[in-house]
């Protein structure tokens, strides 16, 4: 069988653009290259058309309507706009944030930045599959507080956070509810209505459509929400997000979310399969693996696995035709590993010999299996040199063992 | 990121892994590193005491291709050199040869830490040998024991 490397298994850090949305990009650089604020001349007209129509689509993805939708640069900067200018625009009902320890960078950053300010950050905690409960959002809501902000699914783990639990103690508290949902939609169902959702954050590479284009759904109706800008200018995105619109990066941000509602249940019951045969075939073939994350609470296409006494860099150099990623601190330079993993108790011993692997659209069973076969050979291997592996043979308990750390 | 061919070459066909008998008097046995930090590396010397010539060298390690190149580099250069040859290796030739970037240079000094760990060892067992007749020390101590009491044994 011959599968063509290298393989793509990455689709958790960003996603092949589909041909489709290429093509209906295509235009838009060539022959279509109008400014969408341009109200004079039939180029400008045109943009704007095709602007309105990607704005709908990506609206009917999550439930709301196209004026909720407010195009960024991509999902740090929804996230950034959605919780500073919540925070600025709110400051004199309250100085209050919750949100949890496995959030994106562009979160907790975001959240530190503004406790250094003056707010008051809550970080709840997460149980041992990366899950916050309901009623600590419940137990943390004080008269204080502004927003709460809990990703939808976790891009290291695949965990699915309770978002519809807890929007709606927040719709009962009369608090604001962000989510980043970059990693969620397009795989699963999100429906910012039933989900009680205030704010959303999504960008289009992660589904299949291009880099550089996000939204962030802010809500219109019940209540109104309002922003504070990060960004001043010209007052586009009514007035929330100032700058030229990516006329063609829109257009295949919207034919992505079209086929993205039209694949989903077919799609991600495929993926759900071959991350199974994937799991599977892995773990029922090398002892002393362990799944992190949620073993059903989570993303279709997400698996990561530790591979204990087999640090993770090491493997992915012996799986090189493969790409994956891995939560080992090796490739950065403060030799912390993954902070999602060790929020949810993982080891730092388990959390170097973790990798994930993110399956998506293009992906196929042949791969999965070459893959499979791949990362059994290559843990044999570097088990056979591991001086761990050998320890554990020997009878040799490595947590008695006092380690010089360096 | 990319890799030098060197240290491809070392990860896919690394020299001298495995293990020599922890207990044997002419073996000295560096293990430095924690599991936590991501980095483990066992390295093991052969000494001829007649001559006090490295005569074979072994390694295993818990790490990435830097580190695992690293320590099967070091195995290759020990190989035939004196004690205090061995002494004198350091992490800065280890960087050069398999040109290693930055953010990979704490997997050369780790080699370095386990060389001189596997001679101390050796040297303690020597020592031990002449003053007792019988030795207590355990060889596979972890690096810290060993090179605590290396470091006031002085070599």
């Amino acid at each position: 069988m011959a599968v063509k490397t290298p393989i793509y298994m990455d689709n958790n850090s960003t996603t092949r653009v589909d041909p489709r949305v290429v093509e209906a990009m295509l235009p838009y650089f060539t022959e279509k290259y109008g400014n969408a604020a341009s109200r004079s001349h039939v180029f400008g007209w045109e943009a704007e058309a095709a602007v309105e129509d990607a704005r709908e689509r990506i609206a009917a993805l999550i439930g709301a309507t196209a004026k909720e939708i407010i195009f960024t640069s991509g999902a740090t900067e929804s996230d950034n706009l959605a919780i500073k200018g919540v925070a600025a625009m709110y400051r004199k009902k309250g100085n209050h944030i919750i949100t949890q320890v496995t959030e994106h960078k562009a979160v907790i950053d975001t959240c530190k930045r503004l406790e250094r300010e003056g707010y008051r950050i809550t970080w709840l905690p997460v149980d041992q599959y990366g899950r916050v409960h309901p009623e600590q959002v419940r137990e943390a809501i004080t008269d204080q507080t502004i927003l709460v902000t809990i990703m939808a699914a976790n891009n290291e783990i695949g965990t699915l956070q309770p978002i519809r639990e807890i929007g709606a103690i927040c719709k009962e508290k009369g608090v604001l509810f962000h989510t980043d949902a970059v990693q969620a939609v397009g795989k699963i169902p999100i429906d910012v209505e039933e989900m009680g959702i205030d704010l959303l954050s999504m960008t289009a590479h992660k589904m299949y459509g291009p880099k550089g284009i996000g939204a962030l759904y802010v809500r219109k109706k019940n209540p109104r929400v309002r922003l504070e800008p990060i960004i001043d200018g010209g007052g586009h995105e009514r007035g929330m997000r100032s700058g030229t619109l990516a006329v063609p990066l829109i257009v295949g941000f919207g034919k992505a979310c079209d086929l993205c509602r039209e694949l989903m249940p077919e799609e991600s019951e495929r993926l759900r399969q071959l991350r199974e045969r994937l799991r599977r075939g892995i773990m029922d073939n090398i002892p002393d693996t362990y799944l992190n994350g949620h073993p059903t609470e989570r993303l279709p296409n997400n698996l990561n696995i530790s591979f204990a006494y087999v640090e993770g860099e090491g493997l992915m150099m012996g799986i090189k035709d493969v790409a994956v990623s891995s939560g080992s601190a090796c490739t950065s330079a403060s030799l912390e590993p993954s902070y999602v993993l060790r929020a949810l108790g993982v080891g730092d011993e388990l959390a170097h010999s973790s990798i994930r692997f993110g399956l998506g659209r293009f992906n196929t069973e042949e791969e999965v299996d070459y893959v499979v076969q791949l990362v059994i050979r290559e843990v044999n291997r570097l088990r056979e040199m591991s001086p761990l592996y050998e320890m554990v043979q020997q009878g040799i308990d490595l947590k008695k063992i006092e380690w010089a750390a360096h | 990121m990319p890799y030098s061919s060197k240290i491809l070459d070392h990860y896919n066909n690394p020299r001298n892994v495995g293990s020599f008998d922890a207990s044997d008097p002419t073996v000295g046995t560096g293990l430095v590193g924690a599991p936590e930090c991501g980095d483990v590396m066992k390295l093991q010397i052969k000494v001829n005491p007649q001559t006090g010539i490295i005569e074979d060298a072994r390694f295993k390690t818990f790490g990435c291709g830097s580190a695992i190149a690293s320590s099967s580099l070091a195995t290759e250069w020990l190989k035939g050199k004196t004690l205090d040859e061995a002494m004198a290796i350091r992490n800065t030739q280890i960087v050069e040869e398999l040109a290693l970037p930055p953010v990979k240079v704490h997997c050369s000094v780790l080699a370095e830490d386990a060389i001189k760990a596997a001679i101390r060892n050796y040297l303690e067992k020597q020592q031990s040998r002449h003053e007792t007749t019988s030795s207590t020390q355990a060889s596979t101590h972890p690096s810290g024991t060993l090179a605590a009491e290396a470091a006031q044994t002085s070599a």
